[in-house]
């Protein structure tokens, strides 16, 4: 993907963010292409996590924070009052660093959200389980192992069932903080073959674990150091020529 | 040997001495009562109403009232328990008013069981007017086990990790919809393992339930929960303290009767505890 | 998109919102459940200071046919008698804990912490009815006593019913102790024994303290077996041999005579004033051991 066809799905203003009394981000401004894999990449502590997790409010959970500035989504400030955050939450799913299955089965982990959701009928749930295993390349290894306990699932396919549980919303948005950091090489290829699939329906944002996969998988990416946007380039441009001094030290591996 | 290791041989023999001190007197107690309370034991006993000034006969209307305490409590004391727990452990933010009411718990885990006896008599029986009834009883009983279950679920609750909260929000659950599905079911059988130790106490108390329910001699079963009713403790007590003549081996039946139902409690609780803790998945 | 609106809305705010404000109501009833005691404590026990004077209460005689209300003897037994458990406990219950937690082999503490939790399982009422036909013909036959229910063999027991609290907060203490003192001491060529007394518990000391004021609190305000086993003799206890004589305390004297008395007479209306010291001193009590309690938690960042 590239030249002028793209649309923004999330747009983030001059955002500020600081917990604790530690500023977490500084007047951060980016727009996030729809259909792409979006990648947040730099040193550890630089904020990108703290970003992915304000795109669906889950810092909201959190007590003693400060936000100032404004992240939009197809246009609509996510933050404004009366917003559904559950609803927000559904459209924009998340999976976490290491792998999350929920206590209960594979079916149960899927079905999760869609029930609380409201959805009860059989054949739409069997449907959405089906669905989303498939989207997160998981079908096929466990389909005989619907009922069995998450947590027997393997570290990768447990990775894989947390993709598929976001997916089961059918969510416009897609967050994924470095959901390979605990997986072998193997079970890393399977997830970033899987996400090569949905970025034709969904928006990624990609936190990596490695800049190699930073390189790998990224439309467009950003560098964040230290709560600081550095440099966000759409294309892979930023891997081979960077603009910015620190983020080409950072790639070419003298810091970080 | 040098003097060192001989000081640390005694000092080892003195704890373990002291263990032995504590242990030996407790199955002692429990040795003597089961061994002169079995000759008492008999279907009769369990199921008969007392006669002849209770000196015949058995203890059933006891162990009727007791059992029927031990639901009274639970039905008023496991949700308010269980409520107040969710609060501290889920919803409570540190501040003045979660201190006051930690405090608030430690100090009803403190006072004494007949204070407890005071105010039910004062509150429920008196200024209530639901006189001396299984209701003022099994209220009196819940205010004086809930610190017991609240600090149990709270424990169970808390041990759940903060990550399934995060995951069950971020699939657009509300906070409640995050407790109920998981948090709950996770800390279900702390929760209940709680309870139990909670209903043990009422079970077991006396002082309580003296002005607020117990009746001394009452041989027929309860009919309203504003009846009062027999109780296997005041029962004992009564048989032990209160009645001259009478036979050793009811005494001696009754506090085997009343001591195997806590027991049993208690090894129910243990069990629960330890079966769920192999089979958790975190 | 999933279609979920449709049954999202108003409805499930709604829930949420009642379900939250019912969970804080409760969550605060326990504040409420002390006021209401206290309150009713009160109620009934104040007109005791208008019905009965000063001197009458604080007198060295109870004889309440007389209506000779004197507190003192009540509240002196109390003290005794929890004071000689409490001295009976406290290395017993202590040296028990660090046995569990330092010294004892796997299979002894097997053994040791179940049967710990089957003696904070014992009712009262089971102790009591023990002392008193086992214990006290004993104590009667072999001290020499004119009857084997006395303060002391109140004691005695009163210790067994406070063992189990004391033991499991002193673990807890215990507990608390970092490895790195342990691995420390012994580094520095200490026997185990060395490091247990020198090092594990001093560091533990308050957590120790905190048992002993929870174990006073357990003990004070016990009733049945005080009842049961002390003999309910309402007289001063100032000379050195009333340890081995029958004493009455507070908690017996409410529970023996409550039954009774009529509602609304001065001897009702003492009795709650009973209560009141005895909310009030454990009431004190547990604060106090809860002060330490807190200490503890802020220290150890709980959220």
């Amino acid at each position: 993907m590239s030249g002028d066809k793209r649309t923004t799905k999330i747009e983030i203003q001059n955002l500020s963010y600081a917990y604790g009394g530690n500023l977490a981000l500084r007047n951060v401004s980016l727009e996030i292409p729809a259909n792409e894999i979006t990648v947040f990449f730099g040193p550890a502590g630089g904020g990108k996590t703290t970003l992915l997790r304000l795109i669906n409010r889950l810092n909201d959970l959190l007590d003693g924070t400060e936000m100032s500035g404004n992240i939009y989504m197809d246009g609509n400030d996510i933050y404004a009052p009366g917003t559904n955050i559950s609803e927000l939450r559904r459209q924009v799913g998340m999976v976490f660093a290491l792998p999350l299955p929920l206590p209960g089965t594979v079916r149960e982990n899927v079905e999760y959200g869609p029930r609380l959701a409201g959805l009860r009928q059989k054949n739409i749930l069997e449907e959405i389980v089906y669905n989303s295993l498939m989207q997160a390349a998981l079908w096929d290894e466990i389909k005989d192992r619907l009922d069995s306990p998450a947590h027997s699932l393997s570290g990768g396919q447990q990775q894989r069932l947390c993709i598929a549980r976001s997916l089961a919303l059918t969510p416009q948005v897609l967050l994924l903080d470095e959901p390979t950091s605990g997986l072998d090489p193997i079970s890393t290829g399977k997830v970033e073959d899987s996400l090569y699939n949905l970025k034709e329906k969904y928006t990624i944002i990609l936190v990596p674990h490695s800049i190699q996969q930073a390189a790998r998988t990224a439309d467009s990416a950003a560098f964040f150091l230290m709560g600081e946007l550095v440099e966000y380039s759409l294309g892979k441009k930023i891997f081979t020529n960077a603009r910015d001094k620190r983020s080409e030290e950072y790639i070419t591996g003298r810091f970080g | 040997m040098s003097r060192r290791h001989w000081a640390q041989r005694a000092g080892f023999s003195l704890l373990a001495f002291s263990a032995l001190m504590v242990v030996i007197p407790i199955l002692i107690v429990i040795g003597s009562i089961v061994m002169r309370g079995m000759s008492a034991m008999s279907w009769e006993f369990l199921t008969q109403m007392p006669r002849d000034g209770m000196k015949a006969g058995g203890i059933f209307p006891a162990i009727v009232g007791t059992i029927l305490l031990m639901i009274g409590t639970a039905v008023v004391a496991i949700p308010v328990g269980v409520g107040s727990a969710i609060y501290l452990s889920e919803y409570a933010r540190d501040n003045f008013f979660t201190r006051s009411i930690r405090l608030a718990i430690v100090n009803l885990a403190g006072i004494p069981s007949v204070v407890y006896g005071l105010f039910g008599l004062g509150l429920f029986v008196i200024f209530l007017q639901f006189g001396t009834s299984i209701l003022s009883g099994s209220l009196t009983l819940a205010i004086m086990t809930l610190p017991i279950i609240i600090s149990a679920a709270e424990e169970a609750l808390r041990s759940v990790p903060t990550e399934f909260r995060t995951v069950s929000a971020s699939l657009g659950g509300t906070k409640w919809q995050g407790i109920r599905k998981i948090v709950l079911p996770q800390a279900l059988p702390g929760i209940i393992t709680g309870v139990i130790l909670g209903l043990l106490r009422a079970a077991g108390e006396t002082a309580p339930i003296l002005f607020t329910v117990a009746a001394f001699f009452l041989p027929k079963l309860p009919e309203s929960v504003f009846d009062q009713t027999m109780a296997l403790p005041y029962h004992l007590y009564v048989i032990s303290t209160q009645v001259p003549g009478m036979p050793l081996e009811i005494q001696y039946g009754t506090a085997l009767v009343l001591l195997v139902l806590v027991l049993t409690l208690n090894l129910g609780a243990s069990i629960l505890r330890s079966y769920f803790r192999r089979r958790r998945q975190w | 998109m999933l279609d979920t609106k449709s049954t999202d809305q108003p409805y499930r705010k709604w829930v949420e919102f009642a379900i939250e404000s019912l969970i804080r109501v409760i969550g605060f009833s326990s504040i409420g459940f002390v006021f209401l005691i206290f309150l009713f404590l009160m109620r009934e026990g104040l007109t005791a200071l208008l019905d009965v004077s000063w001197g009458n209460l604080l007198g060295t005689r109870w004889y309440p046919i007389l209506d000779i209300y004197g507190v003192l003897p009540l509240l002196l037994g109390s003290i005794l008698v929890t004071l000689i458990a409490i001295l009976i406990a406290l290395p017993l219950g202590v040296g028990t804990a660090v046995f569990v937690r330092e010294v004892a082999p796997g299979w002894a503490r097997e053994i040791l912490k179940p049967m710990i939790e089957v003696m904070a399982g014992i009712p009262s009422v089971v102790l009591g009815f023990f002392g008193m036909t086992l214990l006290a013909p004993l104590f009667l036959k072999y001290l020499g006593l004119a009857t084997g229910l006395t303060a002391f063999t109140g004691s005695v027991i009163l210790a067994y019913m406070a063992l189990p609290t004391i033991i499991s907060v002193a673990e807890d203490a215990l507990d608390a102790v970092p490895k790195s003192y342990r691995d420390a001491s012994l580094a520095m060529g200490a026997t185990q024994w060395q490091t247990i007394w020198r090092v594990v518990i001093p560091a533990a000391r308050s957590g120790i303290l905190t048992a002993i004021m929870l174990g006073l609190g357990r003990a004070i305000g016990e009733t049945m077996l005080v009842m049961m086993v002390t003999g309910n003799a309402g007289r001063m206890p100032l000379t050195l041999d009333s340890l081995f004589r029958p004493i009455r305390t507070m908690t017996a004297t409410i529970a023996a005579e409550m039954g009774e008395v009529a509602q609304g007479s001065s001897h009702y209306h003492v009795l709650f004033a009973l209560g009141i010291i005895l909310f009030l001193v454990t009431f004190i009590i547990n604060l106090a051991a809860a002060s330490a309690i807190f200490r503890k938690r802020r220290r150890g960042g709980l959220r």
